[in-house]
């Protein structure tokens, strides 16, 4: 990469295209500060007492730090009855995000593999009937979703949660691998076909050890997505099974109580930390992941 | 046998999910075009009655509103999206040495619920709070930022923070296309002399077609999900200025117990994607087949 | 042989352990969360308990119950309904028109609830002649909040007509303070506008308009007359009071930032929560005007299966209207107990003028069912209007077109 880059810029740069690296530096900061903003206002809410909140200004740093409102948050903030913070949620989150993540990323690669590799009459169809699947607003399948859980017997469970989960994943997880796949070329299979290698052998031994990039991408997409549901979360589950986000939402939400800013943010950002955890350590492989093949449709 | 199973065992891996969006998309739209046929309130009914729900949406205002913003606010959410996650992307890829941490700052509101975006865009805009303030503290007294206050401008309000949130996800998808780009051309471009802009413009942004298609239906996917954003950053409010479809549809549904109109409302909606993406889809993936 | 007297003795112990009732079980949802609701909550988790019950708790929170309310119908849709829901005013005739509540008048008979419960508050706790809720409290929603030292520094007494409150009004403007706090939200200038109406109109002109949403009342020029003053109020509100929380209005009447705020009897928690006294620091008053505006929170309890969760109910149902509980939740939440016969000693001075207010509208025939807190309208009707209110409030719509658009949007509802 640096190679490239001396090769192509020139070795002593004039006035003009020193001024212009500057300029863009500046752009990139000022982009960099209106993307942080936020961010710094939830941490510096979070690390405040309700006193300075109530009297201090939005965006000044904290005169007094305290984390106080970060273990409340975590495991003393009543959401509800009990008083145990996010704690006996995150949990519930977890149960539900993983095998759902994993379900549909693995259906998603399968279906990716037959529309690409295995072309049949009407294969493209099948594509497009269930990438617009992606578009359905989740509001509209709350009534029936209920419906049908009760009759599976799903009703009020983590299974059940799962179940949402992957249905509604199964769409964009098809589309990640579809576009990906499509970019290997077809002599492969033909070849694989021709040596004997079955329909499943060719997937196993070929295609999946190729899939790192995109599932990268799949699962990092997935996972934020479940993991921030809050909908599903709070239609599909009873007491026992809610997860984070709805806890989060009791939290913040709550109408006719005393608002406690600094445990909101704090329990915000406590709910956010996975994904976030997620993009900052995964982030460099997810462009990687783009980059080797995804965004080819 | 294991022949007729070889041909056959593609279409038998697929039908499971097929079958599965069949029934809860496909499914669940005819449900919801039949419910938005009858009178049902507190819970569904399945006794029609005519479209008298539609009437009914077609007379309400607030339904008026709530259309308009929904151009009004996807096309520019998606708009500025692409237009500011290609500027960042170009910005990026000119060899900087903090990239790995810009990408990251750029990239992290994607990882956020829309709820927690909507809360703290909802204090840093409130002109008591937020940016007004303290811009006039620090002396501009006339300094105004007040577009989440006033009717007239809150959805875009609501645009500025959904921007926030996917365009930098829209830049990762740009960044990885521009490195995808075969660098003998741009190289043999540069030592034809062509200026920087003109390998951009006539070279690498018309490569990266298919990017704006992904680009477009992540984008498309999260201006119908922006309900949540909605409801935690302006509640719908001024009055019901920022109301969206979705919201509309939530609040006859869940808290007006008027269910017969929000899935009418729903159909209405759903119309609307459709004839917006459907030939959207269809032409990109004819184009690829060709 | 030997079988058969094993037999016989499960069956027995069977017998006997129905008999002596299954342990209660109740599942509640409810939408109290924060830290003051939660607490009063867990006042009622303790007394089933001490009675021998299982608490599962299911608290969802956000617009009001709005989500709660979304929880509720996918639950009852799969065919897992709690046992117990926090239900209030129409929505609990609502769900008994769907045939998915209990009857719970064997308590409620055996309790004499009938005698210790107002008869309007009453009225909401019955679907057809039976019982089918049980309620907590009684919140008052025309109150009226003032900050007692601005009052004083601008000699100002606590109005008793709309008309000296907007005289008031401009004299605290033209001293630079903000006359009332507000808090743009949907609810809140629906809970503005109804205390207007019930001052401006009065107790007739109110149940007609927003009880019997009779047309001649919604189109009166009584209703035009409603509507300019709500004009008035936004100019006497600030410029940033879009998508405020009602907590920070309360908040800038306690700083001494504005003089007045229009709210339910909750604000007081958060005056007595930053060591405010009534009386002293802040005054409580109805708003100008005649009548008593109540918001009933209420528990309804579902059909469910099995002798536990119907047993469950029943305890539920009796500790939720008995004296302790009455007393212990409505000294934490603000609001004062439904039950009349609640010595309230222990309550402040604002919860007795609520009582004494509530038992003299009682008898006058100004006790009213709050619209803007789902006390008086089903859902869609109480939502047209608000959608009317708030987009007047919001805008420069004139108060006769702000009229029109109230006949139509209510006659849409229907």
């Amino acid at each position: 990469m640096t190679d490239f880059t001396q090769s192509y810029t020139a070795p002593r740069r004039s006035f003009g295209q020193l001024a212009l690296r500057w300029l863009l530096f500046a752009l990139l900061g000022l982009f960099a500060l209106f993307y942080l903003m936020p961010l710094f206002v939830m941490v510096t809410t979070s690390l405040k007492s309700l006193e300075e909140i109530r009297t201090g200004s939005l965006v000044a740093l904290p005169r007094d730090v305290t984390f106080e409102a970060w273990s409340t948050a975590w495991s003393g903030t009543c959401t509800g009855v009990k008083c145990e913070g996010l704690r006996p949620y995150f949990w519930n989150s977890v149960l539900m995000t993983v095998p759902a993540v994993f379900l549909a990323t693995l259906l998603g690669a399968v279906n990716g593999y037959v529309i690409a590799q295995w072309r049949f009459k009407g294969a493209n169809l099948i594509f497009a009937m269930m990438l617009f699947g992606c578009f359905i607003p989740f509001q509209v399948v709350l009534l029936p979703m209920a419906r049908s859980l009760g009759i599976l017997g799903l009703a009020g469970s983590i299974p059940g949660l799962i179940f949402v989960h992957v249905i509604y994943g199964i769409g964009f997880t098809t589309l990640f691998f579809r576009n990906y796949y499509v970019t290997i070329p077809a002599e492969l299979t033909k070849a694989a076909k021709v040596d004997g290698a079955g329909f499943f052998r060719i997937f196993w031994s070929i295609f999946l050890p190729l899939s790192l990039p995109i599932v990268v991408v799949t699962v990092i997409w997935q996972f934020t997505n479940i993991w921030n549901d809050f909908l599903f979360g709070v239609s599909f589950s009873q007491a026992g099974t809610q997860p984070v986000t709805v806890a989060l939402n009791n939290i913040v939400n709550s109408t006719t109580g005393v608002k406690e800013y600094n445990v909101d943010m704090a329990a915000a950002i406590i709910a956010a930390l996975p994904t976030l955890l997620v993009y900052v350590v995964a982030g460099k492989y997810f462009i990687r992941g783009l980059t080797a093949g995804s965004v080819k449709g | 046998m294991t022949e007729w199973l070889e041909r056959h065992v593609p279409k038998m891996v697929l039908a499971p999910s097929f079958v599965a969006v069949l029934i809860f998309v496909y499914g669940f739209i005819i449900w919801t075009g039949w419910v938005s046929l009858t009178r049902s309130k507190l819970m569904p009914k399945y006794e029609i009655k005519g479209f008298i729900q539609y009437d009914r949406l077609f007379a309400s205002p607030r339904w008026d509103t709530a259309m308009d913003n929904l151009f009004i606010f996807g096309g520019l959410f998606i708009g500025i999206s692409l237009i500011l996650g290609l500027f960042l992307a170009i910005l990026l890829d000119q060899k900087i040495r903090a990239e790995g941490a810009l990408r990251t700052i750029y990239l992290y509101p994607m990882a956020l619920s829309m709820i927690v975006t909507g809360t703290a865009w909802k204090w840093i805009m409130n002109p008591g709070l937020g940016i007004e303030a303290t811009v006039r503290s620090w002396g501009f007294e006339s300094f105004t930022f007040n577009w989440i206050t006033d009717p007239n401008m809150a959805i875009y309000a609501v645009v500025i923070a959904a921007v926030w949130q996917a365009s930098g996800f829209v830049m990762a998808l740009f960044l990885a296309g521009l490195r995808s780009v075969d660098e003998e051309i741009i190289k043999a471009a540069q030592v034809d002399g062509i200026p920087t802009w003109r390998i951009y413009s006539a070279i690498i942004i018309p490569s990266m077609a298919p990017i704006f298609l992904s680009a477009f239906i992540v984008l498309a996917h999260l201006a119908i999900k922006s309900f949540d954003l909605v409801i935690a950053l302006t509640g719908g409010g001024p009055g019901y200025a920022t109301d969206l479809p979705a919201t509309y549809m939530y609040a006859m549904a869940f808290s007006r117990g008027d269910i017969g109109q929000a899935a009418s409302s729903a159909m209405v909606m759903m119309g609307v994607v459709f004839t917006i993406v459907v030939p959207y889809l269809y032409s990109e993936l004819r184009a690829k087949h060709d | 042989m030997k079988k058969s007297v094993f037999a016989a003795a499960v069956v027995a112990s069977l017998v006997a352990s129905n008999a002596v009732k299954a342990e209660p079980q109740a599942e509640v949802l409810h939408w109290w969360t924060s830290g003051g609701e939660a607490k009063s909550v867990a006042v009622l988790q303790k007394e089933f308990a001490d009675n021998g019950g299982t608490w599962t708790d299911m608290p969802v929170a956000g617009g009001g119950g709005d989500a709660a309310m979304t929880a509720l119908r996918a639950r009852v849709l799969s065919g897992n309904a709690p046992t117990a829901v926090q239900l209030k005013g129409p929505a609990i005739a609502e769900w008994y028109e769907e045939g998915v509540l209990a009857d719970i008048s064997d308590v409620a008979e055996a309790q004499g609830w009938a005698d210790v419960l107002p008869a309007s508050i009453a009225g909401h706790m019955k679907c057809e002649g039976t019982w089918c809720a049980a309620p907590v409290n009684v919140h008052r929603i025309d109150w009226i909040w003032a900050n007692a030292d601005i009052l004083k520094a601008n000699d100002i007494a606590m109005p008793n007509t709309w008309a000296e409150f907007n005289a008031a009004a401009d004299k605290l403007q033209a001293a630079g303070v903000i006359p009332l706090a507000h808090g743009g939200q949907a609810w809140q200038d629906a809970t503005v506008f109804e205390a207007v109406a019930l001052g401006l109109g009065g107790a007739d002109f109110f149940q007609k308009a927003f009880v019997d949403l009779d047309m001649d009342t919604l189109k009166s020029d009584q209703m035009v007359e409603v509507f300019d003053q709500m004009r008035k109020l936004r100019g006497y509100v600030d410029g940033n009071f879009s998508g405020r929380d009602w907590n920070l209005a309360t908040a800038m009447v306690m700083n001494g930032e504005a003089a007045f705020q229009i709210m339910g009897d909750w604000a007081k928690g958060e005056f007595l929560a930053a060591g405010k006294v009534p009386g002293e620091d802040f005054l409580c008053v109805s708003t100008p005007g005649d009548g008593f505006l109540y918001s009933v929170d209420s528990f309804a309890m579902f059909n469910v299966d099995g002798d536990d969760k119907q047993n469950g109910q029943k305890l539920l149902a009796e500790l939720i209207v008995g004296k302790s509980f009455q007393k212990v939740f409505n000294l934490n939440k603000g609001s004062i107990p439904a039950r009349t016969d609640v010595a309230l000693d222990e309550f402040d001075s604002c919860a007795h003028t609520s009582a004494a207010d509530m038992a003299a509208s009682n008898s006058g025939g100004s006790l009213l069912p709050s619209y803007a807190h789902g006390m008086a309208l089903r859902g869609a009707q109480a939502g047209a209007i608000t959608d009317v209110v708030t987009a007047h409030f919001n805008s420069d719509m004139s108060s006769a077109e702000a009229v029109q658009m109230l006949a139509d949007a209510v006659a849409n509802s229907l």
